[in-house]
């Protein structure tokens, strides 16, 4: 999409709209995405940050409806992964920047991006400022969230927060401000973004509100590099990121399965019905219809997650294997679960699903129940039961 | 003498190789590390780190 964006006086949104991404390395991003960059009109015309390398010539486009792109002076990558900063080498070359900006980490990682020492970096780190002429730019060291250069650019008289891919969400729009679009969808997306992105960085989330709230920074809008730019109430996505980086859990419950001959598959029916009668809210994901990316959504407020699958060739089934890989480098935190499975003839499945869980420090509450081939009345009758069973535990920790 | 791993990038301080990119010579156990020493590769403190 190629048109700019009056974010504030002087201040436009420059980025693109990629509306055909679907996989983000492993994140359905069944919406699309936006690559957000902005540029201040200032003595010195400064560019916030670029987009992914197929997008250049959008950018370009709407930084010439504002201004020659040689008469940005500064250039600031507040992140360099290469969606925000794959077509810097080729704007490099338009621009020729009197300076670039970017924390000690972000010059380590351009080099080892770019390899080009010739560009002109200049190191800041928290608290540092640089001024523009009527405007000021603060910049906040935000090291490993999501990456070890990652920062933040604040500028103070329009009190504006560049926030990198902190608060951001994959959702390609038309519009460009959260007011302008359904909220609910909008925190449905930023939730997966967390889930998905910042989940195993909670601590540091947790430890960056507490230094900014310490800084006391007036904020009027924050600018994410992904989706919308919360103009309306934006202090609503830092109390979310408070919620979600606390892993605060409801009275939830995921059954996650995979099944080869339909029996796994009764026996997470079953489960889930012990789970509803316990009085807790469930959800049954399929891993051959559920996306990964979209489990993680869900866990993040659930307090339990059962695992099933059924044994193949004495192991889980592969999409089991898949999540479970996904999750643990997620490291979800406070969770209570169990397992279970069918199989045929060894049914190693249930003890390397119950390990998994110990693994991510998953508190698990049963042994598990594990039933050869095709479930009887019996058989589903511990279902329900360990379902009652996992219930009970959520039900005490709530 | 212990590795430790950095809970929060998973970098692993080995104390037979030290940190010399940042002043820390071979041979340093990671109790001797200077308590301002921070993570090289992703600047998190001391506190972050565990015993492997």
């Amino acid at each position: 999409m190629r048109t700019i964006v009056k974010v504030k006086e002087g201040i436009n949104w420059v980025g693109a709209v990629d509306w055909t991404v679907r996989d983000f390395h492993g994140y359905s991003t069944h919406k699309g995405t936006t690559y957000n960059s902005f540029l201040i009109l200032d003595d010195k015309v400064t560019l916030f940050d670029t987009v992914k390398k197929p997008f250049k010539n959008d950018m370009l486009h709407n930084i010439y409806k504002v201004i020659e792109p040689s008469k940005i002076d500064y250039l600031v990558v507040n992140h360099v992964e290469p969606d925000h900063s794959g077509s810097l080498p080729e704007i490099m070359e338009v621009v020729k920047p009197e300076k670039l900006f970017c924390s000690s980490r972000g010059k380590k990682a351009l080099l080892d991006h770019y390899h080009r020492e010739d560009w002109p970096y200049e190191v800041v780190g928290t608290g540092q400022e640089i001024g523009l002429g009527k405007r000021t730019v603060q910049f906040i060291e935000t090291r490993m969230i999501h990456w070890p250069d990652s920062m933040f650019s604040y500028v103070k008289e329009d009190a504006l927060l560049i926030a990198s891919d902190g608060f951001g969400q994959h959702w390609a729009t038309s519009e460009r401000f959260n007011d302008e679009v359904d909220s609910s969808e909008l925190m449905a997306h930023a939730a997966k973004y967390f889930a998905n992105i910042l989940l195993p960085y909670s601590g540091l989330i947790q430890k960056l509100l507490a230094a900014v709230q310490q800084m006391n920074l007036k904020i009027d809008m924050i600018c994410p590099d992904h989706g919308l730019i919360w103009r309306k109430d934006p202090l609503q996505i830092v109390a979310a990121y408070d919620r979600w980086s606390k892993q605060e859990t409801k009275k939830k419950a995921l059954v996650v399965y995979d099944t080869m001959w339909h029996s796994t598959e009764t026996m997470a029916k079953a489960v889930a019905d012990g789970l509803i009668e316990g009085g807790v809210s469930t959800k049954m994901l399929d891993l051959s219809v559920d996306h990964r990316s979209d489990v993680m959504t869900e866990l993040l407020d659930a307090k339990a997650i059962v695992l099933g699958s059924s044994t193949l060739n004495n192991n889980m089934l592969p999409r089991m294997a898949d999540m479970l890989c996904y999750m643990k480098g997620l490291r979800p935190i406070n969770k209570v679960g169990a397992a279970f499975g069918s199989y045929g003839w060894s049914g190693e499945a249930v003890k390397h699903l119950t390990n998994a869980l110990e693994e991510m420090k998953v508190k698990v509450v049963s042994p598990g129940v594990n039933l050869q081939f095709v479930p009887n009345h019996e058989g589903l009758r511990k279902c329900v039961d360990l379902g009652r069973e996992v219930a009970k535990a959520v039900n005490e920790s709530a | 003498m212990k590795s430790y791993t950095c809970e929060v990038c998973g970098y692993v301080y080995d104390p037979a190789a030290g940190d010399p990119d940042n002043g820390v010579d071979p041979g340093t156990a990671f109790e001797n590390l200077p308590d301002d020493w921070v993570c090289p590769v992703c600047g998190a403190d001391k506190d972050s780190f565990s015993a492997e």
